[in-house]
């Protein structure tokens, strides 16, 4: 089993021209370590692929493409359909796609190459905004996060304001998908390696802070996505076969201003804004526990 | 030995497919294109053609996918039509920017507002500049031909530019005539393995890794622009080259991205392309029967745009009557100018056809039924503007207006 301890030395994603502390190339790293030079990725418009393939320096050491910004889950199928056709059974065929690139605009794509079951791992880099094109608003910007297209703080019309991916994936029936974190760097490998050898579509939503969009330190990343976990904001949680685990099951949670008030974008909540996201965090473990119970048949 | 079928365009562009062995198809329906992928389906569910069928979830996806397998080094294939192809507009400037030497066809349509699903090619027209080969069968004979030569072309490794292949909606894909097919064997020996050779350029590379579809700058972009067009402008040699190499292969088609009929001595000429030139051909064979100078050119690739050949046709050597006036005539009009084609000859004409009027007469939009007395008023405009106060009229003509509007739906004046 791979670990942050024996990661295996070989760099596939070096010289790119990601901000300092970027929780995205920190997962595009880890998981090209995990899968070797043996994958062909694809990465949509965004910000990986904005700072990793500027001509003449490409930063991939593996195979890789830049997908039409709605189009990773399609051009994914093409590669797998591709490399099936010549009979190539043993390269991984990895996506890395941001929040706005997954929960948005490609969500399209990644629903018909879910439902046709590719040979695929798609992994969505979460850092809750569209990052590369400035700190703008996505399907993902969490309750109270100020974004350039949310000055004051973003105020959702329902409780539950970034889209569930980990349950549409899971509405797909696809084998395997889970949620990881940057800040629980082995539960996160363990989920790449067990997503790379599923049989069929695998998906991994992924945290990874933003320190620019964020406001926060460059060396919070790891922290952040140590206390997003610790603070019940983000549960790690696993869906195999039809079955629902969750990897963290805390009886008690750290209070939230461990997290938020590492970052300038939520400098505005109030106490009251806090508890409300205290209490919508609540009911969304609740639903979760229920989940878990109703897929193991109890 | 090839045999005779009994075949519509769409029929037909779906034998050439299989002929061609195309290893990943990708399908979405859309009128009047859908026979096509309904025949492939067929095929691959009955063994005719081995190719990973792929059911995807829009236009955008189709193209996107058979990016992602060329990318991989295997032929593909997709179809689409009007609004699907407008939908993948920008993967069409994706795959041609990424060299990807894929095949499409298109069944051309008219575009909503008004939903309308009959024959135009304002969604060709629309996508000109997309840095894609575009061809427009007249038969479906040469349907399956321009296929088959489609994938020669893209293929080359001078070229590796992507080709569409465009069909009159309705008039050619669901018309039917008697095509010659040819044996598998007989493709297999004219076109390439449907599995790139390792080295291909621009597929990636399992040995030596590489980065495709990249980004590039202020400086290198325009680099890489400019090498684009002029793979493209050396696209119309590999084009006469490979429809040569077809002719002496298959016996048959024609060798030019222009094709004359009756033009050579002819003082009025009709400039058009796709299906119509059917008609344009027997008006011209009555007209000249009752003494009138008349011809068509028939504009079989739009892109590379024949500049030459056309301009050889029209005052080259090989004419025995000076051209007096000229007529395009097209399915398509650019709001607020002129039809897309008219705009393209006369551009090409600049240099060396100045003087000659060009008339633009937009018909058949939206499936509108163009007529034999209507192409003939046509002519009758042309041999008008030798009347000195017709000769600078310009504008469009939009053919068989005044038989479907009324009083208050007039041009203004």
């Amino acid at each position: 089993m791979i670990t942050i301890k024996n990661l295996p030395e070989p760099e596939y994603f070096v010289g790119h021209k990601a901000c300092g502390g970027c929780g995205g190339s920190l997962v595009v790293r880890w998981t090209l370590k995990v899968l070797g030079e043996r994958c062909i990725a694809v990465i949509p418009a965004g910000c990986m692929s904005a700072v990793g393939f500027i001509y003449p320096q490409m930063a991939l050491g593996v195979n890789a493409m830049i997908a039409p910004f709605a189009a990773t889950g399609a051009v994914l199928s093409g590669v797998a359909r591709g490399l099936k056709a010549r009979g190539i059974e043993d390269v991984t065929v990895v996506g890395f796609a941001g929040d706005g690139a997954t929960a948005d605009i490609g969500l399209q794509a990644l629903s018909g190459a879910f439902d046709r079951r590719e040979r695929m791992l798609y992994i969505c880099y979460d850092n809750e905004a569209y990052m590369n094109t400035g700190i703008q608003k996505s399907g993902a910007t969490p309750f109270g996060a100020r974004t350039t297209t949310s000055p004051g703080g973003y105020r959702p019309e329902t409780d539950a304001p970034k889209k569930d991916l980990i349950r549409i994936a899971a509405a797909h029936g696809i084998p395997y998908a889970a949620t990881a974190s940057v800040g629980y760097a082995n539960d996160f490998l363990k989920k790449v390696q067990k997503a790379a050898q599923v049989e069929g579509p695998s998906f991994l939503h992924v945290f990874a802070p933003c320190p620019t969009g964020w406001g926060c330190d460059a060396d919070s990343t790891v922290r952040l996505g140590k206390s997003v976990v610790d603070t019940g904001l983000w549960p790690l949680v696993e869906w195999e076969n039809g079955a629902v685990r969750l990897n963290r099951n805390p009886a008690r949670f750290a209070p939230l201003e461990t997290y938020t008030g590492e970052q300038a974008r939520f400098r505005r909540l109030t106490a009251a804004d806090l508890a409300d996201l205290e209490a919508t965090r609540d009911r969304q473990w609740r639903a979760l526990r229920a989940w878990v119970r109703e897929s193991a048949g109890m | 030995m090839s045999q005779l079928a009994f075949l519509s365009g769409n029929e037909a562009v779906a034998e050439a497919v299989r002929l061609c062995r195309p290893k990943v198809v990708a399908a979405y329906p859309i009128t009047p294109q859908t026979v096509v992928v309904e025949a492939l389906a067929g095929m691959v569910e009955s063994g005719r053609l081995e190719s990973e069928f792929v059911h995807v979830e829009s236009e955008h996806s189709a193209l996107a996918l058979v990016m992602g397998a060329a990318a991989t080094g295997v032929r593909t294939f997709t179809a689409t039509s009007s609004q699907g192809l407008l939908y993948m507009a920008e993967c069409l400037y994706y795959a041609s920017g990424g060299r990807f030497p894929l095949v499409m066809m298109n069944a051309n349509r008219a575009l909503a507002l008004p939903w309308n699903i009959y024959g135009d090619q304002s969604d060709s027209l629309a996508l000109i500049s997309a840095g894609w080969i575009q061809a427009y069968a007249e038969t479906a004979q040469e349907s399956l031909d321009m296929i088959i030569q489609a994938y020669a072309v893209a293929e080359d490794p001078a070229v590796r530019t992507p080709v569409l292949v465009n069909l009159d909606g309705f008039v050619l894909t669901h018309t039917y005539e008697a095509v010659s097919l040819p044996e598998p064997s007989e493709v297999d020996d004219f076109l390439p393995p449907p599995v790139f050779p390792d080295d291909y350029p621009g597929t990636f590379d399992l040995a030596r890794p590489q980065s495709l579809a990249i980004t590039a700058g202020p400086g290198d972009y325009a680099v890489f622009k400019a090498r684009q067009h002029w793979a493209m402008c050396q696209a119309a040699k590999h084009i006469r080259t490979t429809a040569h190499a077809f002719r002496a292969a298959f016996g048959r088609g024609c060798t030019g991205l222009v094709e004359g009929y009756r033009s050579e001595d002819a003082e009025f000429i009709l400039i058009t392309l796709g299906s119509t030139a059917g008609t344009v051909r027997v008006v011209i064979d009555e007209l000249r029967a009752s003494g009138q100078s008349v011809g068509l050119i028939r504009l079989r690739y739009l892109r590379p745009f024949p500049t030459d050949e056309l301009n050889d046709a029209l005052f080259g050597a090989e004419r025995t009557v000076a051209v007096r006036a000229l007529g395009v005539l097209e399915k398509d009009i650019s709001f607020g100018h002129q039809g897309s084609v008219a705009l393209e000859v006369k551009a090409a004409l600049y240099d060396r056809g100045a003087g000659v009027p060009v008339r633009n007469f937009v018909a058949g939009l939206g499936g509108q039924d163009v007529s034999r007395a209507h192409l003939a008023d046509c002519f009758t405009e042309l041999a008008a503007t030798l009347d000195t106060a017709a000769r600078v009229a310009s504008g469009v003509r939009f053919v068989g207006l005044k038989d479907l509007v009324d009083d208050h739906d007039q041009e203004p004046a």
